[in-house]
């Protein structure tokens, strides 16, 4: 594992209309490593998964991915990140297999779609449309590009809402094993993880505080 | 997307062609708008074939680009909503290709039906067979250019509630010159002269569109997800 | 937010502060300028310029129509400028500029506009024909009009500004396209129209005057875009020291 983190944020902030939406915030990711963003609603959380995606620039400091800001880096940085927000980008009308072919990164074989399904316990729904599936079944194929994924980085913004205990387990499970060969993840959730060694990350209104 | 797997015109195009599909009883509003529309005409100018004859040509232009243009509105909002036009925006990949793909998907589905049943909409109006071959050739690159330059409305009402009929206001001045030139195709056919020219010209606008549209479509796009 | 950037040339072009101050100092002159060119031009025109051979005194209006059309069009290609600049360097000035241009541009489109009609009665009869020109003009009414629409309709200022820049750009390129299809659309149906008087074909007694007017009208431009980006500007920054010590102070500073 190297020394060097793979994300490092710098005096990052963001305001707009006078607010301060994020305040400045500093903290860095290594690799192999767990950061568990935890703030209460308003805090900003949103507004730093936007901003680590690029799909905002911050008023102020710098986001580095692999020492090099993303904005110089950006097409090497987006190749290496996964995100699964609030929004599951599922299609109603699309059939779960569907949804989960286009999700993955890769073409995916039949062997690797079942395999897939079976981890996240939709076996035979795969030629269900979403439409007809509850809201935590349909967390459940958002989360499902997870288990095909090779990219390093995975940004996870409530990645257990809707979940019940056995989904909440797979998803755990996933993110282990991403662990485990050297990726790393930031996530938000409101519950903290129990089989996984995090390191928590407190955002608040004034600034924020390493736990 | 984090590879070359989905980037690509292909994908995307047939993606959206089987969303289109998915929800097939919406394809048949805007040709039911273009036909009831039709109907109208001679309801409310006189159902003489004369001056049918006359008006045709622009009219039946000027409502398929109505049509274009009332289902161009939400190209974008369902991928806004549900969190696809998120994951494109990370896409390390350039968007033009992606972007042509939907507007493509969205020409096929909508902009060559009313291409095809045109010729009903001719007979009704009484167009002179000269100008059958003339609308249909425009009105099949036509349209392709209305979804095109409407789609970069879309885009910029994008985040707006009830952005339709704003839609409709910035659009329509852009439409001009791709209606001058579509009716002006059969227009010409009718009068006995060349068309081809118009319909030449007809196309270097469509390539125009091709080339910047998208441009412009992904800034805004862009715009609406800062919002 | 404090601003780190170095001070360059350009940089400081697009502080709102700096633009206050220095227009303040340009406002005199170029004030006394533009009501001289307009004194001079209309009344040359309006008294002493020869009678048209066809037209009589009706033709007299063009010393307000042509250099409000021809404003109107460079109006819209400012506000594009203007627009680009701040999507580009994300510059405040810019968007002030722009979002003065828009309605100016609008304002001087409806009175080219309306001077066609005055002038279209007298020479043709009726108020409105469908001239390319004209038609051109209602157009471009239109594309203003638009880009007043979308940014009126956006609660966020940011948004309303980048959203409006973005459809003047589309606007921009549009606009010769636009011009030249209606330019072919007319002669399509009119071949044999009355033109109005050309540049090279008219006498020149007649388009001295006629090109003061249009210098003027350049000025008379830039001192309304100068009026309403300062009176922007005052309102963006009104939180600022410097406003606040502007407007409690009232006198200006140099």
């Amino acid at each position: 594992m190297s020394a060097e983190p793979i994300i490092t944020v710098e005096s990052l902030a963001f305001e707009r209309n006078h607010r301060l939406l994020l305040a400045p915030t500093d903290f860095s990711l290594e690799t192999g490593e767990a950061l568990h963003i935890q703030g209460s609603n308003g805090s900003g959380k949103t507004t730093l998964f936007r901003l680590l995606m690029g799909l905002l620039q911050p008023t102020q400091g710098e986001i580095s991915f692999r020492g090099q800001s993303i904005a110089q880096c950006r097409h090497s940085y987006l190749s290496e990140l996964l995100f699964v927000g609030h929004r599951a980008a599922i299609k109603e009308t699309l059939t779960v297999e569907e949804n989960l072919r286009w999700l993955s990164p890769n073409p995916l074989s039949p062997e690797q779609v079942r395999a897939a399904l079976s981890q996240v316990e939709l076996d035979n729904y795969a030629d269900i449309p979403c439409r007809q599936l509850s809201a935590g079944q349909r967390r459940r194929v958002a989360l499902a590009r997870l288990i095909n994924s090779k990219v390093k980085l995975w940004y996870l913004d409530e990645p257990l809402a809707a979940l019940d205990k056995q989904g909440i387990a797979v998803v755990e499970q996933c993110m282990q094993s991403h662990l485990q060969v050297g990726g790393s993840i930031i996530f938000s959730s409101h519950q903290d993880l129990a089989q996984t060694a995090t390191r928590n990350y407190n955002l608040t209104a004034e600034g924020s505080a390493r736990d | 997307m984090t590879s070359g797997y989905h980037s690509g015109f292909i994908a995307h195009f047939s993606r959206d062609v089987l969303l289109h599909y998915r929800r097939r009883s919406d394809l048949a509003r805007p040709l039911v708008f273009f036909i009831i529309t039709s109907t109208l005409v001679p309801l409310g100018v006189v159902p003489e074939p004369a001056t049918l004859a006359t008006l045709a040509p622009g009219i039946i232009w000027i409502i398929a680009l109505l049509a274009t243009l009332l289902s161009i509105e939400n190209l974008f909002a369902e991928d806004w909503q549900d969190g696809t036009l998120e994951q494109m925006l990370i896409s390390p990949n350039l968007l033009v290709m992606p972007i042509l793909g939907k507007v493509a998907a969205h020409w096929l589905m909508v902009g060559l039906p009313l291409t095809l049943i045109s010729p009903l909409i001719a007979m009704m109006l009484y167009l002179p067979a000269e100008g059958l071959l003339p609308m249909l050739l425009s009105l099949a690159l036509g349209t392709a250019a209305l979804s095109l330059v409407g789609a970069v409305g879309a885009a910029l009402t994008l985040p707006l509630q009830q952005g339709g009929m704003l839609l409709a206001l910035l659009v329509m001045p852009l439409y001009t010159p791709i209606l001058i030139f579509g009716s002006a195709t059969v227009q010409s056919a009718i009068d006995g002269l060349v068309w081809s020219g118009t319909l030449a010209t007809l196309t270097a606008v469509l390539a125009l569109a091709i080339a910047l549209c998208p441009l412009a479509i992904i800034g805004a796009l862009r715009l609406s997800s800062e919002y | 937010m404090t601003s780190n950037r170095k001070w360059t040339w350009f940089h400081r072009l697009g502080s709102p502060r700096w633009f206050y101050h220095k227009t303040s100092q340009w406002l005199p002159w170029l004030s006394i300028v533009t009501g001289a060119l307009l004194i001079t031009g209309l009344v040359w025109g309006l008294a002493y310029a020869p009678e048209d051979a066809r037209q009589g005194n009706s033709f007299r209006i063009i010393y307000l129509h042509v250099p409000a059309s021809v404003l109107a069009l460079a109006g819209y290609y400012v506000m594009a400028i203007a627009g680009a600049v701040g999507l580009i360097w994300k510059m405040k000035l810019a968007y002030i500029v722009m979002r003065a241009a828009a309605p100016l541009g609008a304002a001087l489109t409806f009175i080219a506009l309306f001077t066609g009609a005055v002038w279209g009665k007298p020479t043709w009869g009726t108020y409105w024909v469908w001239d390319a020109r004209i038609t051109s003009m209602l157009i471009l009414l239109f594309l203003y009009l638009g880009v007043l629409a979308l940014r009126n309709a956006y609660n966020s200022y940011e948004a309303a500004n980048k959203s409006s820049a973005i459809l003047s750009l589309v606007g921009t390129v549009n606009i010769p396209i636009i011009y030249k299809s209606v330019d072919w659309w007319q002669t399509l149906h009119q071949p044999a129209t009355i033109k109005f008087t050309g540049a090279p074909s008219m006498h020149p007694d007649m388009f001295a005057p006629l090109l003061v007017m249009i210098v003027g009208f350049y000025s008379f431009y830039a001192l309304v875009l100068i009026l309403y980006s300062r009176a922007e500007v005052l309102q963006r920054e009104q939180k600022s020291s410097w406003v606040r010590e502007l407007v409690t102070d009232k006198r200006d500073r140099r």
